[in-house]
């Protein structure tokens, strides 16, 4: 049953084959017998799981059933749950009930979709490796000395590592597509302003976007049809007709034009991770799609771009953990300040402290425009650079990640390393445009490769049509790691 | 490993205005993030290292282009003046570190 895609879970669920509290016991025992392995979970509460399995069976019985109800689908610790701990990967929030629910946990209670726990993360997403958690680092279920990637490492070591059918996940920066690129899923980032953000945790509002990770294109396009909608909560959230992210699922792909930006394939890719995406190429071309060589020639100041904004914007939303409404506070002060300070210098780790710092520097008096203003003209170039690629192709292709998963540790001691495994998906958060990985082949150490999808705006369906067309064709997305199995 | 993606920049040589330990002190102090002498040096050499490739921004002229601030071109949508929100205080206090009499407490700020 572990290896069971939602879609193939929701058709036994209806043909009454398996019932939710059946498939949500099957999964909490994996968790049980494989967390401590991975770390891929902070909080697992098998009561609340069960108590929500109990509920969608009732669901059914009364013939209420949707395609996710009875699923489970683990969460982000980033996203605020009614009565869950929810820590954002931080000591900060190490004591955090959160009283309310965000917009994306409500609508999948809305559907009967079970909450299978919350999943490790990066410290508030800040990361790419999942080592900056306070909760201790996730390994990736293909070598545990490797990282999953990041910030929604948990999600995707969880979903690799068949602990759960599917998760939910955030990308500011790639948070989702590289960590799905590295544990060998898939997963999706939508347009900005697709997925509310209301009770997601804010690191840089201008960037951040919900998404869903699974094992499947198919997967991904059945969350996202739960996930997506207008919310009045989220200013930025957009008033748009609902759509069927499954429409086109089964629509050919001959004729569709693939734009591979030289900039993606000119620079430091991998050797074996530029083999695989070349050979994905070839897949597609065998499917009838043709291909185009695109430009982007302000990708690689994407990076330090993100690099002022993010922070910025960040600095901003972080000062409200200053020990005095929620979270944590310092035991020991004098003053309000040195309440503040000490609160936010112990509650904080070392990546987290140092956005703030690089964000409060940029905005800070006499560096305002050269750096906030400036990297905002930079972010439209960026962004302009996208609408030109788009006049020739109708999606592009590439990357996800320069590298396989690298060694935990490799990188954790030197940021501006860490910040550059971003280089391929950075530049699609400063644009707003909607970005997936999914699996398409390994290195020579059996490491998963990525293929990265980028599409205009709004062409998630789209997106999500070329993946399963894919996903058809070949396997590399059934494939499991070794040592999953248990007794 | 590290090579592939640093070698993206390996033709950029820039210079700037460099951090100073007494630039990271004001800035944890704005802040208000305590920082020890020891912490401020590790931090500063940090700093340094992601300055310079945030420095690369300046290789490119940017007159005359409009600042992107989001990603989409829209409007703060308004709503009818009427009360949405109930009465969550005990709730929302319920999480609170210290509190007395439905409020918030913290040290005392004025004598």
């Amino acid at each position: 049953m572990h290896n069971a895609t939602i879609k193939s879970l929701s058709a036994d669920l209806a043909a009454r084959k398996l019932s939710s509290v059946e498939v949500t016991q099957q999964f909490l025992l994996r968790i049980k017998a494989l967390n401590q392995r991975y770390n891929c979970f902070i909080t697992v509460d098998e009561e609340k799981s069960l108590t929500q399995a109990r509920a969608a069976d009732a669901l059914r019985g009364a013939g209420h059933a949707r395609p996710l109800t009875g699923v489970p689908v683990a969460q982000k610790d980033i996203f605020c749950a009614k009565g869950w701990l929810t820590t954002c990967g931080s000591k900060m929030l190490s004591n955090f009930v959160s009283p309310y629910d965000a917009h994306v946990v409500e609508r999948l209670n809305a559907v009967g979709a079970v909450n299978l726990g919350k999943t490790n993360m990066d410290e508030f997403a800040m990361g790419s490796s999942s080592e900056t958690s306070h909760f201790g680092p996730v390994k990736n279920p293909w070598d545990a000395a490797t990282v999953p990637g990041g910030s929604s490492g948990g999600s995707a070591a969880a979903v690799a590592a068949r602990l759960a059918p599917a998760a939910i996940g955030t990308d500011t920066g790639g948070s989702i597509r590289q960590p799905a690129a590295l544990t060998g899923i898939s997963g999706l980032k939508p347009t900005y302003g697709v997925v509310s953000r209301y009770g997601m945790i804010a690191f840089a509002s201008s960037l951040d976007q919900g998404g869903p990770m699974a094992r499947s294109a198919e997967d991904l396009a059945l969350l996202l049809n739960v996930m997506a909608g207008f919310d009045a909560r989220d200013s930025t959230s957009l008033e748009r007709p609902a759509v069927d992210y499954a429409r086109d699922l089964a629509k050919p792909v001959a004729g569709l034009r693939i734009g591979l930006p030289r900039e993606f394939f000119a620079h430091g890719v991998a050797p074996d991770v530029e083999k695989a995406v070349g050979e994905a190429v070839g897949q597609f071309k065998r499917l009838g799609c043709e291909t185009v060589e695109v430009s982007l020639p302000n990708m690689a100041l994407s990076v330090p771009v993100y690099y002022v904004l993010a922070p910025a914007e960040a600095s901003s939303n972080l000062a409200r953990f200053d020990g005095v409404r929620y979270g944590y506070r310092a035991p020991e002060y004098g003053d309000l300040t040195d309440m503040y300070k000490k609160t936010r210098a112990q509650g904080f780790g070392g990546e987290v402290k140092r956005r703030i710092l690089i964000g409060t520097y940029v905005l800070s008096h006499g560096y305002y425009d050269a750096y906030y203003i400036r990297a905002q003209k930079l972010r439209r170039l960026i962004a302009q650079d996208f609408i030109e690629a788009f006049r020739k192709c109708d999606v592009i292709m590439g990357p996800t990640s320069p590298t396989t998963a690298f060694r935990l540790g490799e990188k954790a001691g030197d940021p501006v390393q860490m910040y550059l495994s971003d280089i391929y998906t950075i530049a699609v958060n400063l644009a707003g445009l909607p970005g997936m990985s999914i699996p398409c082949g390994f290195d020579s150490q059996g490491l998963p490769v990525g293929l990265q999808i980028i599409g205009d705006y709004f062409a998630e369906a789209k997106m999500l049509k070329v993946a399963h067309q894919y996903q058809l064709a070949t396997d590399w997305h059934d494939r499991a790691p070794p040592g999953i199995e248990i007794n | 490993m590290i090579l592939y993606a640093a070698s993206i920049f390996k033709g950029f040589t820039g210079d700037f205005v460099a951090l100073t330990l007494d630039d990271v002190k004001r800035v944890a102090h704005l802040a208000r993030i305590e920082i020890s002498e020891a912490r401020a040096e590790s931090v500063l050499r940090d700093l340094t290292n992601i300055f310079t490739l945030i420095e690369q921004m300046k290789a490119v002229e940017v007159s005359g282009i409009e600042p992107m601030s989001h990603a989409q071109d829209v409007m703060l949508r308004l709503r009818e003046d009427a009360v949405t929100e109930q009465d969550q205080h005990a709730l929302f206090q319920s999480v609170a570190p210290q509190v007395e009499a439905d409020l918030y407490l913290v040290p005392k700020v004025i004598e």
